[in-house]
């Protein structure tokens, strides 16, 4: 039985064209997927199903829900559909709530709106759809602000809105994405949950293609504003008729051809590391609490090693990151580099500072947007005492320019003037000036489109061979660890719960942790 | 919410202490001899002497700063030299009329600037958003004493509808006061109102902007609604922020306009004292005025803190 | 790229009145010093363009050199507000939560506690009155404006990555506050500034007014106020004049700071 029926569905904003003859069915108490990489006009369907359009859009087509054209609805008969006939919920649970009302007032208006009921009335069933959802009244009594919860348990909050009324329609923009591995499983499950149980149809929006395998009967698969192939998961995923379809399909599980060398001698040194916080105290004459971000940890990284180290969000990997590049001091143990050891600030001589580069998350951030390509790689010349000409050090500079890939005309642009992955690049090239021994890449390719992501791979699997390089790779994100590195750390609660060469530790994970892991991350069933 | 008060409150104290401090210094120790200062070029050493005796100069500074403070916590500001009767009997008389006008124009401007912020907000770019914003551009240049001059031309020499100035006392009956408490008021209140009502404006445009406005309208509410529930709490953060800071523009303001309107206020008291050298008035009636300001931001922070839950609950 | 058009009228406004100011200092329609009382109070004629105050002396000449007076001191007033605020701001943002961050913050709150006047009224008590009091207690109280205005942009950016690698780099809080922050904030500054500079022109005026500022014979635009209001029901001229000058001025600057935040923010910029 179909319950939406979109077709022909083509948006504008300002004048150019977004989306162009989206046509798609949604079967009662069914999944429906769509996925597709940035830019690729996903949300919007989602925003156009729901009209919330951003100003300057124009939609045309029509979209039917139970025979119903939501598209010829007046603004206030749509806003009787919204959340009574359709809930939505987004990506990013962390700032979809309003953060001066309690979660269970603002569950409960999603009942005020459409139908009169009393106060009390309304409270009781936002309790009743929270406890669905699977926060129980004795954690999370209906007076709790939203910053008193974690990522995943504001998801659930936000779910319980969407579903306060039992909507037939639910539409789910990335719902996953924002949280970590194990979390962004248990919301998947209380989502598939909800449409075996209650009967509702769901409208799954993601990039990820192993969560559509896992979740949805049917998919379409989009690219800039088109739906370029449609139809049930197994069936397409198994014939990828499509060319794109098969890209993307392969860039997500892509694994750069590496040369495995003999390991060199040990050069990075890790010793009992322990990195506390002062927490503030919790009253005037209270004892100051400490708060152990990074408890004991021991490891060794070889020359021309490929090390992962994976946990989940506030497990301690990016502190000590900060602690392995001297940014931050230690309460106990030592940290050895080459030999030496590492000390925060000025304790740290250059001559070391220039044996470790880093590589940052986000190609945003990572740059002063006001200096251009040449002064951006050219930062870490600081740390060379040799006397460079400044010809000597533009060649440089073009040099290792072209060796992640970029023009040395590149050099006279500033950095806004390139996208995501080529930001990357230039980051790379800044690494990579000073021909450092060890890189750390700290969720170096977390924020990149996975095409994008497969080429960075493929571009650092190249250079670790061309100059001997090792690598730190720290990630939240298994696939990619997995496809990078030869040896695997996992982290969680400040400790390495378990380590090993990595094709071992993900055929057979010793540890619990490391299992829940492996088992909660979606994966795409083997091609047969 | 109690451990924020707290904090709040000791921070207070703290910011009275050092601000008495600097006063004290400014006005006891860096002229040199204050009452030489006082009597002027022409005073005998004999009566120089005098005046030392009777202002306790003669103590050393410490002595005379823990003296003045004490006597402040007790209520005794002093005795004015040039009027001879205690300063918190002349600051009594003067505050049943600076306070009041304080208030008036504080109430005038936030209850004129809220709505009108809101009206801008919500028609963003419409001729009513245009009209507003030329108008508080306008009003955010006046010079609030320059405005009360031309309240003066039009209401008073034009229009005869308001006195030119001067203030009856509150026993002519409330309404004389208050009328002749009008016009200032409102030259205060304009400039006020106008940077309240801009603030007002961009808070609630950045608000609407966030996501929990989206999800209300995937709720099903209404712009309108969305706006009432969700944006109006949010955004009222940041203004009253503004309306803390705005208070001490307010008080500097009203010492002026009470010039223009030659109503008996502190601020006219402070001139005064200035002109007759009477340093003992200029010392007190400062520190009060710090005092308000500080006491005004003492009750935002709490009004911030009943508005955000966040800072309740900070760790 | 175009231009906002605001920025075109707040420029010609700023423009004209700093064109009237340099001016001044080679040549006015007449000597504002020399008194004539036979001329006094006369209504704007072709020689008189703007008319005559109650000593006799040209109205506009005066404005001319209020113009002077006004930019002068709310010129120098943001100066000493930016070298000695900015600075603090960084050094406060650099140690995030450290002691000298909270003296500074402390210091700041203490500073907004006394509103410009009563630092004015501080100062005069004590000193007389004078310009130079003027632009201390104006001054002063920008301090803490542009220590606040820089803290809060320096320790958003505290966060960035870029920030992270420079210290990687091995560069130290000195180097990477006037490399990377400063320029980063340094739009946000001349915003801000000419905010400051217009809240000068107004206070400045106030100052004079009571009789606080520049004392005469130099005329300020606040000074011919307070003259004025004795004639203000036979000659509302006097009393409108000087305050249009005034009110143009800070419009013309507040324009010019809209114009220039739009112009410079690309965040603004994408939005409109």
């Amino acid at each position: 039985m179909c319950l939406l029926s979109v077709k022909n569905l083509n948006l504008t904003i300002d004048g150019e064209p977004i989306l162009v003859d989206i046509s798609f069915e949604v079967q009662k108490g069914r999944t429906f997927g769509i996925v597709g990489e940035s830019g690729s006009g996903k949300s919007l369907t989602a925003l156009s199903l729901m009209g919330l359009l951003p100003a300057g859009s124009r939609r045309h087509g029509n979209a039917e829900l139970n025979g119903r054209d939501l598209f010829s609805l007046s603004e206030k008969e749509m806003c009787a559909v919204r959340g009574n006939e359709i809930g939505m919920i987004f990506q990013e649970p962390m700032t979809a709530l309003n953060p001066v009302q309690t979660i269970g007032s603002q569950v409960a208006e999603s009942l005020f709106v459409h139908k009169s009921m009393d106060r009390s009335e309304a409270m009781r069933m936002a309790r009743d759809r929270l406890d669905r959802v699977e926060l129980p009244a004795s954690r999370f009594p209906l007076d709790l602000y939203p910053h008193e919860l974690s990522g995943g348990q504001r998801q659930r909050v936000c779910i319980a809105m969407a579903i306060a009324l039992r909507p037939k329609l639910l539409v789910a923009d990335e719902p996953s994405t924002a949280l970590d591995v194990s979390t962004q499983s248990q919301i998947l499950r209380l989502l598939k949950s909800l449409v075996d149980e209650e009967g509702m149809s769901l409208v799954l929006i993601t990039h990820d293609l192993a969560v559509i395998s896992e979740m949805a009967e049917e998919v379409a698969v989009m690219r800039e504003g088109e739906i370029v192939e449609r139809g049930a998961t197994a069936t397409l995923f198994q014939k990828m008729s499509h060319a794109y379809t098969k890209k993307l399909f392969a860039a997500t599980s892509h694994v750069p051809v590496r040369e495995f060398g003999a390991l060199g001698e040990s050069l990075l040194n890790l010793k009992d590391v322990v990195r506390e916080y002062t927490l503030p105290r919790r009253n005037l004459f209270g004892q100051p609490r400490k708060f152990r971000a990074v408890d004991g940890v021991s490891f060794t990284l070889a020359k021309r090693e490929s090390l992962g180290l994976v946990g989940e969000s506030g497990c301690g990997k990016t502190t000590l990151t900060r602690a392995i590049l001297g940014l931050d001091g230690l309460q106990a143990g030592e940290i050895r580099l080459a030999g030496e050891s590492v000390e925060a600030g000025r304790g740290l001589s250059n001559d070391l500072r220039r044996k470790m580069q880093v590589v940052f998350q986000d190609p945003y951030g990572s740059f002063n947007p006001r200096h251009k390509v040449d002064r951006l790689v050219a930062e870490p010349f600081h740390l060379s005492d040799g006397q460079l000409t400044v010809q000597e050090k533009r060649e440089q500079v073009a040099c290792v320019l072209g060796e992640v890939g970029l023009r040395s005309s590149d050099m006279g642009k500033y950095i806004h003037e390139f996208s995501g992955g080529q930001r990357q690049r230039i980051a790379i090239a800044r690494a990579l000036l000073l021909k450092p021994e060890l890189i750390v890449l700290d969720e170096a390719v977390s924020a990149l489109d996975v095409s994008i992501r497969a080429q960075i791979l493929d571009l650092l699997a190249a250079l670790q061979t061309t100059h001997g390089l090792s690598y730190l790779f720290i990630s939240h994100d298994l696939t990619v660890v997995k496809a990078i590195t030869d040896r695997v750390l996992v982290m969680q609660d400040g400790k390495i719960v378990e380590s090993g060469r990595t094709p071992e530790v993900f055929e057979h994970p010793q540890h619990e942790y490391t299992r829940a892991l492996i088992e909660a991350a979606p994966s795409i069933p083997k091609k047969r | 919410m109690l451990r924020y008060a707290t904090e709040r409150l000791a921070s207070l104290a703290l910011t009275l202490g050092v601000a008495s401090l600097v006063i004290f210094a400014a006005i006891e120790i860096i002229p040199g001899d204050p009452a030489a200062y006082m009597l002027g070029l022409n005073a005998g050493p004999d009566a120089v002497e005098a005046l030392r005796r009777e202002l306790g100069l003669i103590e050393n500074p410490v002595t005379r700063y823990i003296s003045w403070v004490g006597g402040m916590l007790t209520g005794d500001f002093g005795t004015s030299y040039t009027y001879r009767v205690p300063v918190s009997e002349l600051v009594a008389a003067r505050a049943v009329v600076s306070v009041p006008l304080a208030l008036y124009s504080l109430t005038l401007s936030t209850v004129i600037a809220l709505p009108v912020g809101m009206i801008a907000a919500s028609r963003r770019g419409s001729l009513t958003d245009l009209g507003i914003m030329g108008i508080t551009q306008f009003g955010i240049a006046v010079p609030n004493f320059w405005f009360a001059m031309l309240l003066v031309i039009l209401f008073s020499v034009s229009l005869r509808w308001f006195s030119a100035g001067g203030f009856p006392g509150w026993e002519a009956g409330l309404v004389a006061g208050l009328k002749a408490l009008t016009l200032p008021a409102v030259a205060l209140a304009l400039p006020q109102a106008s940077i309240l009502s801009r603030i007002m404006r961009s808070a609630l445009i950045e608000t609407l902007t966030q996501d929990y406005i989206r999800t209300a309208r995937a709720k099903g509410l209404s712009r309108r609604q969305a706006v009432i529930n969700h944006a109006l709490r949010n955004a009222l953060i940041p203004v009253l922020t503004i309306i803390g800071l705005q208070f001490s523009f307010l008080l500097a303001g009203a010492i002026i306009i009470e010039n223009v309107f030659f109503l008996p206020g502190l601020g006219r008291l402070i001139f005064q004292g200035i002109t007759q050298r009477d340093l003992i008035v200029v010392e007190s009636v400062v520190m009060l005025l710090v005092f308000a300001v500080v006491l005004v931001n003492f009750l935002v922070d709490l009004a911030y803190a009943a508005t955000d839950p966040r800072l309740r609950t900070r760790r | 790229m175009r231009l906002p058009p605001v920025l075109y009228v707040g420029a010609f406004l700023s423009l004209v009145f700093l064109l009237a100011a340099f001016v001044s200092f080679f040549w006015t329609p007449f000597a504002v010093e020399k008194l004539n009382v036979a001329h006094r109070l006369r209504p704007p004629d072709p020689e008189y363009v703007f008319g005559t105050d109650h000593f006799g002396r040209d109205v506009l000449s005066m404005l001319m050199i209020g113009a002077r007076t006004s930019i002068g001191v709310a010129v120098v007033a943001v100066g000493v507000g930016m070298a000695f605020g900015v600075p603090l701001g960084l050094v406060a943002a650099a140690n995030r939560r450290g002691l000298a961050d909270e003296l500074i913050m402390r210091g700041n709150d203490l500073v907004f506690a006394f509103p410009s006047l009563l630092i004015a009224i501080l100062i005069t008590a004590v000193f007389g009155p004078s310009a130079v009091n003027a632009i201390l207690a104006i001054g002063i109280f920008n301090i803490p404006v542009f220590a606040r205005v820089s803290r809060g942009a320096a320790l958003s950016l505290w966060t960035l990555d870029f920030i992270l690698s420079a210290r990687v780099s091995g560069k130290g809080t000195f180097r990477i506050s006037t490399e990377h922050i400063l320029p980063n904030i340094a739009n946000l500054l001349i915003v801000q500034g000419t905010i400051q500079f217009s809240l000068g022109i107004i206070a400045e005026a106030g100052l004079s007014y009571v009789g606080l500022g520049a004392q005469p014979p130099t005329p300020s635009w606040g000074r011919m106020l307070a003259d004025a209001q004795t004639f203000i029901f036979t000659n509302p001229r006097l009393a409108v004049l000087p305050g249009l000058a005034i009110v143009l001025m800070v419009i013309g600057l507040n324009l010019l700071g809209d114009g220039l935040r739009d112009h410079l923010d690309p965040r603004v910029r994408r939005k409109r």
